[in-house]
Order: C-alpha cells, then sequence, then structure tokens
C-alpha cells in the first residue's frame, strides 16, 4: 500500500521542526551580549570530598580565576609559581607556533591535512601539567598541546604528519591521530567519540590494580551527543571511575553550533548531574582555571572519590581543519569577539603583570621557539614530505594481529614482490 | 576428567583462567551475582569477589569500550553479550576500536579482549535471539572469529581466546549449550553425557586457534562446517550413507586454510554448511578459497546449504534452520555431478 496523499505537507512552514539556530551567521555582526560571564568571585570551590549533590550550580556557572585586567582572583586561584606560568605559556605559544607551521605545510601540499587548536592551547598544556605520563590521556585532535608541552619531539609528529620513513605509525595513521604512549598518550581514533568511555575502562583497570593512577578522557561539544559519552558518563558513575571527563565546549562542531548538540537545553557540565557526578563549567581560555580544575578532579579520582566531568567552555578560533572554511556559516571576525579573549594574551599579561615576564623576553621566547619549530620542520622535511618518502610497505602487513597469519603473510608478499 | 555440558565447559574456561592469571575480569549484563541468562558465569562472583565478575549496564557499547580500555592498560576482559543479536550496538567498539588498536597505535596499544555471545537459532528465539553475525565479524580486520561445536572445543578454545593478545569474538552455538542436536527436531535433545567431547579436562588446557578438526574421516565429499551445523552435518552423512569427511572449522579467522584443501583435493567435492544466511555468507569466502586451491581436483560444483536470506523467523523456525534432509539432497547433487 502507498502512502495516502496528505494534503497537509503542502503548507509546511519553515519553522515546523525546531531546529536550533546560531545567534549570527556570516553578515551579521559577531553578537556574545546574550552571553554572561560571572566574575572570578563567583564559583565557590568545594572540598574534593564534598558530595556532588551539594554542588550542582558549578555545572551552570563558570568557574574563573584571571580577570579582564589580568589579574588572578577568587577561590579556585591555584596560586602557581612564576616558573610554572612560565612553562606553561611557553609549552602554549610552541603549540601555536607548530600549529601556523602545520597548517602552512598542509597548504603548500605537504600533508593532506591538518586540524589546529587556536584559541584552546590552555586546554590540553594546563591537564598535562597536572597530570603524570603514568596517568593516560585518551586525546582527541585538539589537545596537541599535551604532547608539546611534554616535550614529545616535535620532529617526530611532524613526522607522523608527512607519513614519512620515520613516521612513528609507519603511515598508517591519518595527520595528527597520534599515539604515545610514553608520555600518557592514548591512540587516537578518527571516530569521534568512541575513546570517551574506553578511558573509563583503563581507569577501571587502575583501580583494580590500586595503581593510584588515573585517566583523562576528552571529547567535543559536538561529539557529547554520540552514545558513547552517555556511556562513559554512566559506566563511570556505576563502577566509580578514576577518570576525569572532559568536554570542550569550542562552540563549533564543524560547521554546526553547539545548539545541534543540545546545547542550548542546558550546559554539557550539566549533563554529569544526571549521573550523580560532580560537574564543572570552566573557562576554557583560562589556563590558571583549567589548571585548577584539573587537579580539584585528579585529587578526587586519586583519593578513590570517582570521576568528574569537566565543560571547558571555549571558542574555536580558526577553522575546522584545513578542508574547513568557517566563514561560510558563522561571521568572519567572530573569533576576535569572543569575550573569555585569548588564552596566551591571557597567561602572558597575567605574566607581566606579576613581574614574571616583560614584553622582551615574550619576544625573545617567541624568536627562540619559532627557530625551534622550523629546525623541526627541516629535519623532517629532510627524511620527506606525504607522499615523496614512505615507510617500507610491508610495514602495511605488520600489526593487524599481534603475528601475522597467512593471509597476511601472503599478501604481504605479493605487495613486496 | 569430568563430563561437562558446554555451558559448564565454558564455565570452567573462565574459572580456570581466573584462578591462573588475576588479570582476567568478566562482566556482561547479569554475568555477576546471577551468573548469566545462560548460566555460563554461575558461581564466578562468589568465588572471585565482585571486582573479578560483575553485572555491567545494559549497554553493548559500553560494555565493550571499557573492555577495550582494561584491555589496554593490561587486563584481559572477557565479556558477556548476552545474545549476540545485540552485538550491534557494540559494532563499532569493535570493528573501528578493538580491531585497529593495535595497527593504528604502531604496536603501543592493544586490546586482548575477549567477547562471548550466545549465537544462532534454534531456541524459538525470533528475529532478536537468533542470529548468525559470524561473517560480518570475519570481514574486518584485526578480529578472531572462533565458534566450538562441542564441550571439549568450547574450553579449550575459550581458553586460547582469553590468553590471545588480539580480539576475538567467540560465538557459542545456543542450541547446544545442553546437548548436542542431530537436526531433528521431533526427537529429543541428547545429553552430552553421551557425546566423546563432553569428557573435559578439570584443569587448563588449550586447544589452538586456527586448527580445524576432522569429525568424521571420508573419501567421496568434504563437508565443512561448525557450530551446530556440524551436529546436523554428521546425522545427515549418517543418514546419506555416503562416505563424506566432515571437517570442523572451529575458527574462521584464523581459518585452516591447509586442512580444508588437504580433504578438498582428495574427495574433489565440497558441501559448506551454516546456519547464516547466504548472501555474503562465510561460504561465501570458502567457496572462493577452495575454487582457488583446488580447482583442478574438483568434479563437481560446490555445494552450500545456508539458512536463507530473510530475518530469522518465529514461527517458522524449524523451516528456517537446515534439516539434515537439506545437507542430504546437497551431499547427493555433490556426488552424482559428473
Ligand atoms: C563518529 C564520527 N562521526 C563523524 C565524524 C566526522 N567529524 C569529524 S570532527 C566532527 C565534529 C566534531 O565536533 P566537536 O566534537 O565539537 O569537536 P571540535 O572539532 O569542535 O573540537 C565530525 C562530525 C567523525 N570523525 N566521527
Amino acid at each position: 500500500m502507498t502512502q495516502p496523499a496528505d494534503p497537509s505537507l503542502e503548507q509546511v512552514p519553515a519553522d515546523a521542526i525546531a531546529v536550533p539556530q546560531p545567534h549570527c551567521r556570516p553578515g551579521d555582526e559577531p553578537d556574545f551580549s546574550r552571553l554572561n560571564f560571572p566574575g572570578v568571585d563567583s564559583a565557590r570551590r568545594p572540598a574534593v570530598d564534598e558530595s556532588p549533590e551539594h554542588m550542582r550550580e558549578l555545572a551552570y556557572g563558570l568557574i574563573r580565576v584571571l580577570d579582564e585586567n589580568g589579574d588572578a582572583g577568587g577561590a579556585w586561584n591555584p596560586g602557581l609559581d612564576g616558573d610554572t606560568l612560565r612553562r606553561a605559556l611557553r609549552a602554549m605559544v610552541l603549540t601555536r607556533l607548530f600549529d601556523d607551521r602545520m597548517f602552512r605545510a598542509q597548504r603548500q601540499g605537504k600533508t593532506s591535512f591538518y586540524m589546529k587548536c587556536t584559541g584552546e592551547e590552555a586546554i590540553g598544556c594546563a591537564q598535562a601539567m597536572v597530570l603524570t605520563t603514568d596517568d593516560m590521556f585518551f586525546p582527541t585532535y585538539r589537545v596537541q598541546g599535551i604532547l608539546i608541552s611534554r616535550g614529545y619531539p616535535l620532529v617526530q609528529m611532524m613526522n607522523q604528519i608527512y607519513s614519512n620513513a620515520s613516521d612513528p605509525l609507519q603511515g598508517r595513521q591519518l595527520p595528527i591521530l597520534y599515539s604515545a604512549r610514553e608520555y600518557g598518550f592514548f591512540s587516537l581514533s578518527g571516530n569521534v567519540g568512541t575513546q570517551y568511555c574506553q578511558a573509563v575502562g583503563w581507569a577501571m583497570a587502575n583501580a583494580y590494580k590500586q595503581n593510584g593512577h588515573i585517566a583523562a578522557a576528552f571529547i567535543g561539544d559536538g561529539s557529547t551527543a554520540t552514545y558513547d559519552f552517555h556511556h562513559a558518563l554512566n559506566f563511570a558513575a556505576v563502577y566509580r571511575a578514576p577518570v576525569i571527563l572532559n568536554i570542550t565546549n569550542n562552540q563549533w562542531a564543524i560547521s554546526s553550533f553547539q545548539g545541534i548538540a543540545g546545547g542550548e537545553q542546558t550546559t554539557f557540565a550539566a549533563r554529569g548531574i544526571g549521573y550523580g557526578l560532580p560537574a564543572l563549567r570552566v573557562d576554557g581560555n583560562d589556563f590558571l582555571a583549567v589548571h585548577a580544575a584539573t587537579d580539584w578532579a585528579a585529587q578526587r579520582a586519586r583519593r578513590g572519590l570517582g570521576a568528574t566531568v569537566i565543560e571547558f567552555y571555549t571558542y574555536r578560533a580558526e577553522g575546522h581543519s584545513t578542508s574547513d572554511d568557517p566563514s561560510k556559516y558563522r561571521p568572519k571576525d567572530e573569533a576576535a569577539h569572543w569575550p573569555m579573549g585569548d588564552p596566551v594574551a591571557r597567561l602572558k599579561q597575567h605574566l607581566l603583570k606579576l613581574g614574571e615576564s616583560s614584553e622582551e623576553q615574550h619576544q625573545a621566547m617567541e624568536v627562540e621557539l619559532t627557530a625551534q619549530v622550523r629546525a623541526a620542520s627541516r629535519e623532517a622535511e629532510s627524511v620527506g614530505t606525504l607522499g615523496q618518502s614512505k615507510p617500507p610497505v610491508g610495514e602495511m602487513f605488520e600489526q593487524v594481529f599481534k603475528s601475522p597469519d597467512w593471509r597476511l603473510q601472503r599478501q604481504r608478499k605479493e605487495v613486496e614482490g | 576428567m569430568a563430563t561437562m555440558t558446554m555451558i559448564q565447559a565454558l564455565n570452567s574456561a573462565m574459572d580456570v583462567m581466573m584462578e591462573r592469571d588475576p588479570t582476567v575480569l568478566v562482566f556482561g549484563e547479569d554475568a555477576g551475582y546471577f551468573g548469566g541468562v545462560f548460566r555460563a558465569t554461575d558461581g564466578l562472583q562468589r568465588k572471585y569477589g565482585a571486582s573479578r565478575c560483575f553485572d555491567a549496564p545494559i549497554a553493548e557499547g559500553g560494555i565493550v569500550a571499557t573492555a577495550i580500555g582494561m584491555g589496554a592498560n593490561g587486563l584481559r576482559p572477557v565479556v558477556e553479550i548476552q545474545f549476540v543479536d545485540y552485538i550491534y550496538p557494540a559494532y563499532d567498539q569493535l570493528v573501528s576500536e578493538a580491531a585497529r588498536l593495535r595497527y593504528r597505535s604502531g604496536g603501543e596499544f592493544w586490546a586482548p579482549i575477549t567477547v562471548r555471545s550466545p549465537y544462532g537459532g534454534g531456541i524459538m528465539g525470533g528475529q532478536t535471539h537468533s542470529q548468525s553475525p559470524e561473517a560480518i565479524f570475519t570481514h574486518v580486520p584485526g578480529l578472531k572469529t572462533v565458534i566450538p561445536s562441542n564441550p571439549y572445543d568450547a574450553k579449550g578454545l575459550l581458553i586460547s581466546a582469553i590468553e590471545d593478545d588480539d580480539p576475538v569474538i567467540f560465538l557459542e552455538p545456543k542450541r547446544i549449550y545442553n546437548g548436542p542436536f542431530d537436526g531433528h527436531h521431533d526427537r529429543p535433545l541428547q545429553p552430552w553425557q553421551k557425546h566423546p567431547a563432553s569428557e573435559v579436562p578439570e584443569g587448563h588446557y588449550t586447544v589452538p586457534l586456527g586448527v580445524a578438526a576432522i569429525r568424521r574421516p571420508g573419501k567421496t565429499v568434504t563437508v565443512l562446517a561448525y557450530g551446530t551445523m556440524v551436529h546436523v552435518a554428521l546425522a545427515a552423512v549418517e543418514e546419506s550413507g555416503i562416505d563424506a569427511e566432515v571437517i570442523d572449522l572451529r575458527s574462521l579467522v584464523p581459518l585452516d586454510l591447509e586442512t580444508i584443501v588437504t580433504s578438498v583435493s582428495k574427495t574433489g567435492r565440497c558441501v559448506i554448511v551454516h546456519e547464516a544466511p547466504q548472501t555474503s555468507g562465510f561460504a561465501g569466502e570458502l567457496m572462493a578459497l577452495i575454487q582457488q586451491h583446488c580447482f583442478y581436483h574438483l568434479e563437481a560444483p560446490i555445494e552450500r546449504v545456508t539458512g536463507w536470506d530473510t530475518p530469522y523467523p518465529h514461527a517458522f523456525e524449524w523451516d528456517y534452520f537446515i534439516s539434515p534432509a537439506r545437507v542430504i539432497a546437497a551431499l547427493r547433487r555433490a556426488v552424482e555431478a559428473v
């Protein structure tokens, strides 16, 4: 039987299905006036063993430490010393320079693809400083700052991006999907969200071994819509896993604004509340706030108090990837209007204010780090860029299983001749 | 030695492994306190505590994802998917994650997980408790697929699977959990007791993955089967009076190509039997391999007897399930072809 004709379908209005829309589109004036950002004194810092049900307001507020003037304040101020702050800024600047260099390399045809984390550098860099390499990050493609702040060789990252003969992943992975066990960095999937619950499993194994280590998972605002996200929150709560469940809300999932993932209904942090997990909403452009929240969550996890959900509120300042043109779906200069500023500029301002750095020192650092990135890229390019150099083709047949079966042995022979 | 059903043998395999290796954990829906709806994990929580054997939320993707994380972190989780029909929500985790973790990480991480699940028809389970999706997993590089046909193998293969450093999909033919099945629905189920393969050592032993077993030697035609279909094939061969060689594949990946090629080269004829639907089923792969490796020995077209290309029906279960009569007809076609 065919469907009977339905005359009412002839007059469907454009808004019959409620599809959320962002507040600005190309051609509009960027406008964030609807957002209100509470001051640094607005968020209380509960004891780490306080019951999650008594801290629900933290999922709706915003934890901040650095104010508009670059001064640190409020209950969450971690009170980091000058050395730590300088190291942090250095890692963030290096991450940005690395991104710029690799972005250009892609434009020059040296690799197929690249993704920047511009505007989100504080998140990866701060977490990497709080957690140790015995803990395990289940990263996304936008927390390369973890590897960079931990001193993972830039050349090796570039070799992976170029899939050249020295690629530590033997040319098998898309650029930027790193794996670095020694650095506490789990192999990155290309399917978003899938690893969120794996992190919970890893953390459960830590609990089982009673080794005191924890795991930290990352997911984007868009990817919170995956079922993996909900599995992870549920399993983490049910089994009290020592894990930090980070959500990077950078407002955009490729061209879809965060409302398409449900972000207009409630905050992403608040999703933790339904699972009985403590949930913090944090200014992701504020290195000190990210550091403090991570430290708080890590302490909870290490003390056997279970998981914490953290939403980092930030803005994806650049395109989604080298394949993306954000001016097609949002005002061109929207990033410049983001009211929470730029994480690198804010931390720099703080250091200047404290007298822990100066303009000259900062510039000298930028010159030094630029040279470091350039040297690394020369070295990687001397091995070869995409297509100019490859690992031995036989590598393609390795590590499908621990040892190859007859099919792989035969197929390898066929390829190698 | 003890006499065991397949369920008891599987239980014994997990028991032995939990006893020997503190990294072995068992979990799944109802797998903890209650011991599983088919009782495969019975008593394990009592014996090893709730941290070693526990209930999981009804979230197959979450079960497999946490197992992957645990496996990558040095444990050997054995998870139960209550019925394999519910493995599809975990498909992405198995295919995109577990199967490729070693490869994509350049050997830095891997997932030594075992995913056990009852599969196949014969218990009036309708289209959501009867499927045979093995071919879907054999198509995925990085996964192993194992299917036992008797208690002795079930235990030995499961221990091999748990000890294996690669992810293994371990499919258990639930129709023969409690006794072998000869395909005749009007006859009472036989208990495993009278079957030689119900003699199962109590302790640790392995049946290696990738080695097929010749269940009945013969000269005229080769029958390839696995799981419940081994029993149906044996019954058919016996009734037909044809001197067929019956091979139980035991694992589809890795596959024992040599045993298959040796047998078909000898008999020149082959009948493949599986319960799963025909199109793109594992029989297709076997036929391709046989024509590639045994072409000049073949004296008849390769026959396949499979489930129908329909969802698994409830009221027509016996019309869906392969009868010895269908296998006998295929054997005759194979033998009588010139
Ligand atoms: C399972 C899956 N679906 C779709 C994609 C394609 N894809 C890659 S990134 C992306 C957007 C992710 O957005 P979000 O989670 O907000 O992270 P962000 O890129 O903004 O950091 C999509 C849809 C994918 N990689 N995996």
